[in-house]
């Protein structure tokens, strides 16, 4: 197993590789390369998860750098949750890129946009697979790097170089948090093995502001608020980058980070309030932001951004396999519902909704796979994200967290409004804009992954619902205490909001029934969600202005104080060598008697301070 | 080795610079093909100290020890120990580097190359000197030659930076002969041997005042702050190979005789002023970070963040623990191999538009997308993204500085956005975007400029990846340093 768990990493980073080098050449043909290696390594993925359902564990390890009695173990790590993992992040990025042939068709710089994804899925896998926190960095500021890199893969726009910088520097912010947590980790445990760490008992206060600190890492990956502000700006990056970096994988791997590092939050009853509130908070308000939103990429990705709460959401009060189930899920109908935004962009040239509109004749099975993703997402009962989300909502509502449990429920009903304004807009009604009215179904390489994440969108949940016996939860936690009896008390109250938020999106945008200024534009509430909450300019005016300004001041300070002080002393020491000039007589006596004058006050001197009197 | 192999490879570009001066000197490209094949057999004389360092013994090795002035205690004392070995492969391996950097000076080509062997052998000298009168003078060889390349090759402002690059590290380095002085008068055992006063450690009632000239000397070379003005003028009127040979040696001397001198001879008094060393080294991370991101010009940008990494250096040896040393000596490397790169794009990059203002800048990706890709991959790998080399010194030095100096490490891991944020807005307004109207087509990488870059990006990966191999190397050299102190 260990070999196969090599290549499984190997296999893009060698597709990486070749196409780094090559990859101007092959131009076109760059995507056989890396769709080759990503579904070898998906048959692989399978192989492995098969291995770990019947019992098989698996571990490489080797050391990476080793000083004194401090060694760093770096190798790669089986077991169920990355098992799991492995097949999510395999599959996913199959299915992008066979759809990317179709959409990056004729792309100047194809070779590169292939040569990322392998590397980004490489970085991706190694992060899953990490036994050591150290690793698990590297290949977590990785996945960053590539992100950084493929949302500004267009960088003449100046919009996508700047969201670019923004992912990185905002990601990075929260990393300080996580190099800090792991600092006082090394120095609380003396090593950052997992599995040495995980064995440990540390005193709650240290294990909460450990937990909390590598959390706030997650905070920036994730898009938590409030390090949310990137993602939705990461929407410049072409749409299949959207899809496997920013909704199924990279923004996952914050959720992933504490569902690995679970054994430590978990000795925290605070860190785990902290996570979950932080989650709640994100759910809610990025599905209220989500409400005024008309383009329809940052519609979903603060549709991401408020599921990736949700996730948050089921860590935090205690339901770890229901928040990784809906990681699960999410990453298959989220992924359906950008690579279907993705058709649409493709055949309108735009990404505001209302350029859009009775998209439904033209692009028959687009508009179905979309439909499909929207009511996974709104929580339409029996379809993936109604069995996921509903497992979240029952642990808030089982471990006693009343108002986590009712902020969730709203936010679902948020969220099935949302989505079925955009499938409304725009595959209803008539046709708005001009490339709108003649628009074609995009091409088979393009509508076949469509096809296939419809179908994952549509059954996926049903390995973790009780019909199957929560299969997906009792593996993930080894088969103790996941099985449960369903709450038909939860599960009907957030089917009936799904269909409920649906519904009143009929009847404000399917229909005419609701007039079209039911909502005032100058409504303070209005206002607030149209800008966002001023998240954004409240970072600018006062962290990224005044930093600006100290900047400045410091380099004012260098000129002209601490450089002018340098230039004072060489401007005095030269005034007085030319006063000094006038003793310069040229007479060699005369310099004689100065150097034995010298020596003898030097001596005089020396004998003092050396204390030979 | 049953050779003088430290002395051969020290005085290999003496011997090249004589031989230099027998091409006549219009014969340009003869005089560069030769430099280069100099410097390159300097490098491939360095390679059995690799092959030959006996990883984990505890004396200096491949040591060469003869009388020179017998009467007063001064001697031909030469040999490397895992601190400076890496440090003295560094040497032989940039001056390569800026050697087909320099293809681009066209004048007084012979007396530049000269003057780079004569600078080389400098370098080289003070890294394996363990004798301070030798010490002393392969300091003062490298200041010469420096001076005249800066000021004769330099830029706009050449002999303005040149001028005070030479009084500021001359007025440092006069003070290190004081305390050189001093120390043999005192010490009583009347040598200038490093290794007999390393074995000993000089604790006499002048030990202060020693250590404050030796500290102002190192302090300028490295430089911290506040005695770091020289540099940025220094640095950007340098012309592309000075600023390589002063970024990433030059200030390593400086680094690396903390460790030599002041930790290893002066213990106590390193014990006593670690605290005040490392103030200054946070002050130095936070302060050139800012003073980075209000640069307008891509080289003094360069110029202030070599400033602001250096400042972890000297953190990691401030604090003086086993993993936070390792992680300095680590990155005394990275920091040669990555600000080195830095340079050598920003100065092809200037061979290429005339300018370093960003604001001239843009768009470089598309004009020059080699040249740009590495310019980014040098940007990414200073700002210590994981998997490069620049990480794991950086994260050693942060692990281990904790346990002395929590708040300052703290303070420190905020430099490091600082540094993403001025790196990540210098890739984005030189080399994406758009390019200016006004920019005129260029060619992207040659063959040369390829090489030179190539290896750079090889050891920047490699030690990222894998930086055991490296370590080992140091790991037991620091051991020592450190037994020595605790007793």
């Amino acid at each position: 197993m260990n070999y196969y768990l090599a290549l499984i990493v190997l296999l893009p980073v060698l597709s990486f590789i070749t196409l780094l080098i090559f990859g101007k050449r092959m131009g076109e043909k760059s995507s056989y390369v890396s769709i080759a290696a990503v579904l070898a390594g998906f048959a692989l993925s399978i192989k492995a998860l098969l291995y770990v359902m019947d019992g098989g564990h698996a571990k490489i390890a080797f050391t990476w750098l080793s000083i004194g009695n401090f060694d760093v173990t770096f190798g790669l790590l089986l077991d169920e949750l990355t098992a799991v993992m492995l097949v999510v992040v395999t599959l996913v990025s199959a299915l992008v890129q066979i759809f990317s042939i179709g959409y990056m068709h004729g792309d100047k710089r194809i070779g590169w946009f292939f040569a990322s994804l392998s590397m980004f899925t490489a970085s991706m896998l190694l992060l899953v697979l990490s036994p050591n926190f150290i690793q698990m960095y590297i290949a977590w500021e990785g996945v960053g790097l590539f992100s950084y890199l493929l949302i500004g893969f267009w960088f003449e726009k100046k919009s996508a170089s700047d969201a670019a910088k923004k992912a990185f520097l905002v990601t990075r912010v929260g990393d300080l948090g996580f190099v800090i947590g792991l600092i006082l980790l090394y120095v609380t445990a003396g090593t950052l093995d997992m599995d040495k760490v995980f064995a440990m008992q540390f005193a709650p206060v240290v294990a909460g502001t450990i937990s909390i600190l590598i959390f706030f890492g997650a905070i920036g990956k994730s898009a938590q608020f409030p390090l949310h502000v990137w993602l939705p700006d990461a929407m410049e990056g072409p749409t299949p980058v959207s899809a496997l970096i920013h909704a199924a994988t990279m923004v996952a791997a914050g959720v992933f980070l504490v569902a690995r590092a679970y054994p430590l939050f978990e000795q925290s009853p605070a860190a785990m309030q902290f996570v979950a509130v932080i989650g709640t908070i994100t759910a809610f308000m990025a599905a209220t932001i989500a409400l005024t939103i008309t383009d329809i990429k940052r519609v979903l990705a603060y549709s991401t951004v408020s599921q990736l709460g949700y996730m948050m959401m089921g860590l935090g009060v205690g339901a770890y396999a229901a928040g990784m189930f809906h990681l699960f899920t999410h990453a298959f109908f989220k992924a359906l519902l950008f690579l279907s935004a993705g058709s649409v962009i493709h055949a309108v040239h735009s990404q505001e909704i209302f350029d859009m509109g009775g998209l439904g004749r033209k692009m028959k099975i687009t508009a179905i796979t979309f439909t499909i993703g929207g009511l996974a997402l709104a929580g339409f009962p029996f379809l993936s994200g109604f069995w996921s989300k509903d497992e979240i909502l029952l642990g808030a509502y089982q471990s006693g967290h009343m108002a986590i449990f009712w902020i969730g429920l709203l936010t679902a009903l948020l969220t099935a409004f949302y989505i079925f304004r955009v499938v409304f807009i725009v595959f209803l009604g008539k046709p708005r804009g001009h490339h709108s009215e003649h628009v074609q179904e995009s091409p088979a390489v393009m509508s076949v992954p469509l096809i296939i994440f419809g179908a994952l969108a549509l059954s996926a949940g049903l390995i973790g619902s009780p019909l199957t016996g929560n299969a997906f939860q009792s593996f993930l936690t080894g088969g103790h205490g996941a099985e449960h009896h369903p709450d038909y008390m939860v599960m009907g109250l957030s089917g009936a909001v799904a269909l409920l938020g649906i519904f009143a999106a009929w009847l404000r945008y399917g229909t005419r029934l609701l007039p079209a200024n039911i909502i005032s534009k100058d409504n303070l509430i209005y206002k607030l969600l149209v800008n966002k909450y001023y998240v954004d300019e409240f970072y600018y005016k006062y962290l990224v202005k005044p930093t600006h300004a100290i900047a400045q001041f410091a380099y004012t300070f260098d000129q002209r104080v601490i450089d002018g002080i340098v230039n004072g002393v060489a401007w005095i020491t030269v005034r007085f060598g030319i006063g000094l000039k006038r003793i310069q007589t040229g007479y060699v006596q005369g310099y004689a008697l100065y150097m034995l004058v010298g020596l003898i006050i030097l001596i005089i001197w020396s004998c003092r301070v050396l204390g030979l009197q | 080795m049953d050779y003088p192999i430290i002395t051969m490879i020290v005085f290999w570009p003496l011997v090249g610079a004589l031989l230099l001066q027998l091409i006549p000197r219009d014969k340009v490209n003869i005089i560069r093909w030769s430099t280069l094949l100099i410097t390159l057999i300097g490098l491939a004389m360095g390679l059995p100290l690799l092959s030959g360092f006996k990883v984990g013994q505890t004396a200096m090795q491949f040591a060469e020890k003869a009388p020179w002035i017998p009467g007063i205690g001064i001697s031909y004392h030469v040999g490397l120990d895992g601190i400076s070995l890496p440090l003295f492969m560094l040497g032989l391996l940039l001056v390569v580097v800026t050697v087909l950097a320099s293809w681009s000076i066209k004048e007084r080509v012979r007396e530049y190359f000269s003057l780079l062997l004569f600078l080389e052998v400098g370098m080289l000298g003070v890294f394996a000197a363990l004798d301070f009168v030798l010490f002393y003078i392969f300091w003062e060889l490298v200041l010469i030659p420096m001076y005249f390349i800066i000021g004769i090759w330099g830029g706009r402002n050449r002999s303005y930076a040149a001028v005070k690059f030479f009084i500021y590290t001359l007025a440092g380095s006069a003070l290190m002969l004081v305390g050189i002085l001093a120390i043999y008068f005192t010490s009583g055992l009347y040598t200038f041997d490093i290794v007999k006063l390393m074995e000993v450690g000089y604790n006499h009632q002048l030990a202060t005042f020693v250590f404050l000239t030796f500290f102002i000397g190192f302090a300028v070379k490295v430089p911290m702050w506040p005695v770091h003005t020289w540099l940025p003028d220094a640095y950007v009127q340098a012309p592309t190979g000075g600023s390589i040979i002063m970024a990433g040696i030059l200030s390593k001397m400086g680094t690396y005789a903390f460790i030599r001198v002041i930790i290893q001879v002066l213990p106590g008094e390193f014990t006593r002023f670690a605290p005040y060393i490392a103030v200054l080294a946070v002050i130095s991370i936070v302060y050139a970070a800012l003073t980075a991101i209000a640069q307008s010009d891509l080289k003094k940008l360069v110029a202030y963040s070599s400033v602001s990494h250096l400042g972890y250096i000297m953190l990691g040896i401030a604090a003086f623990t086993q993993v936070s040393l390792n992680g300095a000596v680590l990155q005394m490397v990275n920091h040669g191999l990555i600000t080195g790169m830095l340079f050598l794009l920003v100065g092809y990059i200037y061979e290429r538009t005339q300018t370093n203002e960003i604001s001239e800048l843009g768009g470089l990706s598309v004009k020059i997308p080699i040249l740009g890709g590495m310019f980014v991959f040098a940007a990414l790998a200073s700002l210590g993204l994981p998997g490069l080399s620049g990480f794991v010194g950086e994260i050693l030095i942060l692990l281990g500085s904790y346990s002395t100096y929590g708040l300052y490490t703290i303070i420190a891991v905020f430099g490091l956005a600082l540094t993403a944020f001025y790196l990540i807005r210098a890739n984005q307004y030189a080399i994406f975007g758009v390019p200016p109207a006004t920019m005129g087509e260029f060619r992207d990488v040659n063959g040369r400029e390829f090489i030179s870059i190539l290896p750079l990006i090889l050891l920047i990966v490699a030690v990222g990846v894998y930086p055991k191999p490296f370590l080992q190397y140091i790991d037991p050299a620091v051991n020592i340093v450190l037994q020595m102190i605790r007793g």
